[in-house]
C-alpha cells in the first residue's frame, strides 16, 4: 500500500479540499492504484538525465515596460459572488 | 437540406458563387441540431440568434462582390473551455455555470476574423480531465456512430458534433489526447498541432506545457485550412512560438516517395485490440502502395509515458485550478462562515470527482517530501521520451501508431476504474509530452466503429504530417 486514508487527508488538506469520509475511502483506494502503477517510475534508469520542463525551448519575454490597461473591467466586477466598491468581498478569516 | 453534411472546402465555392446563402447552411447546422441533439448532447449551449445574424452580415457582403477567405459563413462549433467574451464558459464544470469572460480567446478572435460563425460551445470532460466526455456535470455526449458508446474526451462535443453533421468543423483541446482520440472514436479528422503553434490566450488552463488547441474536421484539407486561421504568435500567451505560418494546404499532395515511417513497437503490441492493430497494418501496406517505406521501431521509455503523464498533468493541473476559490468568480459555497470553510467548501461543492482525484494525485506529487521521488523523477523521464523521438525522427520523417487501443467503448464501461480510463490514451499521450504535431485520421470501421490512425511528426512539421494523411485519405477514397 502506498497510498492511506491519512495522506488521503493531508493532502485534501493542501489542496484547500474537503472529502467526505466516502469519498475518502474510495479516493484512498484509487490513488493507491494509481500510485502503485506509477512507481514503475522507479525502475527507470534516469542516472545523469536532466528533469524537462517545457518540450519546446522557452525563454523569458520581455517587452517595453507600458501599461496597457484591461479594457472589460466592468465583467470582472460583474463576475464576483460578492462585491463592494470594486473590492472582492469574502468571509472573515 | 444537406448543406451540413458537406466539408468547409466544398462550401466555400457554393457560397461564393452565391449558390447557396450563409443563412441557408447555419439553418441547416441547426435543423440538425435540433433533430439529433436530444440524443447526441454534443452542445452545452448555442449561439443561435448571433449566428443568424453573422450569417447575413456574410450574405450582404456576398451580394455586394466581396470575396470571401477560405472559411468565411462556415458554422464551426467550440470547445466549452475557450473563452468568448461576455458569454458563458461553462469547461463542463458546476465551478463555472454562469461565468461570463471578459475577453475573447485569441483564436475566437482569429475564428471572428476569418468570418467563421461560431454555433455553439460543446460538451467535454470537467476541465478537459478525461477521455470519454462522462466527466462532465451537465450531460454525456454520445458517439453518433453507436450512441451507446463514448465519442471519447475530452473533447467529445466537439467531435460528435463534427461526426454528427451539426457542425462543419470544430475546435477542441488536447492534453494527453483530448482531440485525437475523440477523433478516433468518432471517425472524423482531429489535429494536435506544435506546443506553440495555437495561442492558449483564453484556453482554460489543465497543464501549462502540453495543452494545445486544435481542429477537428471531416477531412484533412478542412484540417488545414482551420490550422492558417488559428495558428499563429500571441502576445499574450509567450509560449507561442515567433515562427512564420505556410499555407497548410500547399503541403496537400500524394508525394510520399521514399518517405520512412516508423511505427514503435510499444504502441502496437500488448494492449492493443487486434482488429486495431490489423487496421494499422492495413493502412501501413496502403502508404507502402503509395511510395512510402515503413519499419518496426522501439521507443523504450515510451512503456513508462502514462505513468510520466499522470504525474506531471496533475502536478500543473493543481497548480492551474488553485484559482478556482470562490473569490473573484465562479462558484461560492454558501457554507462559508469563514475563508478557510469558503476555500474548501466551494471547491469541494463545484468540482466533479475526477478533477478532485486529479487535485489530490497532483499535490502529493509536489508535496514535500515526495517531490523528488514523484515529478523530479517524472520529469526526467519525460527527457528520456524526448530523446526517443529525437533519435527516432533522425531516420524517420514521421511516426505512426493506433491513435487508440480499442475503438469506443460502452458509456459506464470505465468510469468505475481511473486507471483502466486512463489506458485510453497510451498512444496519444508521448506526443504531448514532447511537444510535437500529430494527427488522428479514420482509416477502418472495426464491428461497427472507426480506428483511428496516428500519424506524429518533427516539432512544427505540420506539413509532412498533412501531407501523409491526405495521401492516405485521398488513396482510399
Amino acid at each position: 500500500m502506498v497510498i492511506s486514508k491519512t495522506d488521503v487527508e493531508h493532502i485534501a488538506r493542501l489542496a484547500n479540499l474537503a472529502v467526505s469520509e466516502e469519498e475518502k475511502e474510495l479516493l484512498t483506494k484509487q490513488l493507491d492504484d494509481i500510485f502503485e502503477y506509477a512507481s514503475e517510475l522507479n525502475k527507470l534508469d534516469t542516472e545523469g538525465i536532466e528533469p524537462t520542463a517545457h518540450a519546446i525551448p522557452q525563454k523569458t519575454p520581455f517587452r517595453e515596460d507600458v501599461v496597457d490597461p484591461f479594457p472589460n473591467r466592468q465583467q470582472l466586477i460583474n463576475n464576483a459572488p460578492d462585491e463592494e466598491n470594486g473590492f472582492f468581498a469574502v468571509p472573515k478569516m | 437540406m444537406t448543406l451540413n453534411t458537406k466539408t468547409a472546402h466544398e462550401l466555400h465555392a457554393r457560397l461564393q458563387s452565391g449558390e447557396i446563402k450563409a443563412t441557408e447552411l447555419v439553418n441547416s447546422v441547426f435543423q440538425t441540431i435540433d433533430q439529433k441533439d436530444n440524443d447526441i448532447k454534443a452542445y452545452l449551449s448555442l449561439r443561435r440568434e448571433k449566428a443568424i445574424a453573422e450569417a447575413e452580415a456574410i450574405d450582404l457582403n456576398i451580394q455586394k462582390g466581396e470575396k470571401l477567405s477560405p472559411l468565411e459563413g462556415i458554422p464551426i462549433a467550440v470547445k466549452d473551455n475557450i473563452c468568448i467574451q461576455g458569454e458563458v464558459t461553462t469547461c463542463a464544470s458546476k465551478f463555472l455555470e454562469n461565468f461570463k469572460s471578459s475577453y475573447n480567446a485569441t483564436v475566437i478572435d482569429r475564428l471572428r476574423k476569418a468570418g467563421m460563425i461560431i454555433i455553439g460551445k460543446t460538451n467535454m470532460d470537467e476541465f478537459a480531465m478525461g477521455s470519454s466526455t462522462e466527466n462532465s456535470a451537465y450531460q454525456v455526449t454520445r458517439n453518433p456512430r453507436d450512441t451507446a458508446t463514448v465519442p471519447g474526451g475530452s473533447s467529445g462535443g466537439s467531435a460528435a458534433a463534427v461526426a454528427a453533421d451539426e457542425a462543419i468543423v470544430a475546435l477542441g483541446s488536447d492534453t494527453g489526447g483530448s482531440i485525437r482520440q475523440p477523433a478516433s472514436f468518432c471517425g472524423v479528422v482531429g489535429m494536435k498541432p506544435t506546443y506553440g503553434r495555437v495561442s492558449r490566450y483564453g484556453l482554460v488552463a489543465f497543464a501549462s506545457s502540453l495543452d494545445q488547441i486544435g481542429p477537428l474536421t471531416k477531412d484533412v484539407r478542412d484540417t488545414a485550412e482551420l490550422l492558417n486561421v488559428i495558428c499563429g504568435k500571441d502576445k499574450m500567451d509567450s509560449t507561442s512560438v515567433d515562427l512564420p505560418i505556410p499555407d497548410f494546404t500547399k503541403a496537400l499532395n500524394q508525394d510520399i516517395q521514399g518517405l520512412k515511417i516508423g511505427v514503435p513497437k510499444e504502441l502496437i503490441g500488448e494492449g492493443v485490440d487486434e482488429e486495431v492493430k490489423n487496421s494499422v497494418l492495413s493502412a501501413l501496406d496502403q502508404l507502402k502502395q503509395q511510395g512510402a517505406e515503413w519499419a518496426e521501431i522501439s521507443l523504450p521509455s515510451f512503456d513508462k509515458a502514462l505513468s510520466t503523464y499522470y504525474i506531471i498533468a496533475p502536478a500543473e493541473a493543481s497548480a492551474n485550478l488553485a484559482r478556482y476559490d470562490g473569490v473573484k468568480y465562479g462558484y461560492r459555497s454558501k457554507q462559508a462562515p469563514t475563508l478557510r470553510d469558503m476555500y474548501f467548501n466551494t471547491r469541494s461543492e463545484g468540482f466533479g470527482m475526477e478533477v478532485k482525484r486529479r487535485i489530490l494525485i497532483g499535490t502529493y506529487v509536489l508535496s514535500a517530501g515526495y517531490y523528488d521521488a514523484y515529478y523530479l523523477k517524472a520529469q526526467k523521464a519525460r527527457t528520456l521520451i524526448l530523446n526517443d523521438f529525437q533519435k527516432a525522427f533522425e531516420s524517420y520523417d514521421v511516426i505512426i501508431s493506433p491513435t487508440a487501443p480499442t475503438t469506443a467503448f460502452k458509456v459506464g464501461e470505465k468510469t468505475s476504474d481511473p486507471l483502466q480510463m486512463y489506458m485510453s490514451d497510451f498512444a496519444t499521450i508521448p506526443v504531448n509530452m514532447a511537444g510535437l504535431p500529430a494527427i488522428s485520421i479514420p482509416c477502418n470501421i472495426s464491428r461497427g466503429l472507426p480506428v483511428g490512425l496516428q500519424i506524429i511528426g518533427k516539432p512544427f512539421d505540420e506539413e509532412t504530417v498533412l501531407k501523409v494523411a491526405y495521401s492516405y485519405e485521398q488513396g482510399t477514397k
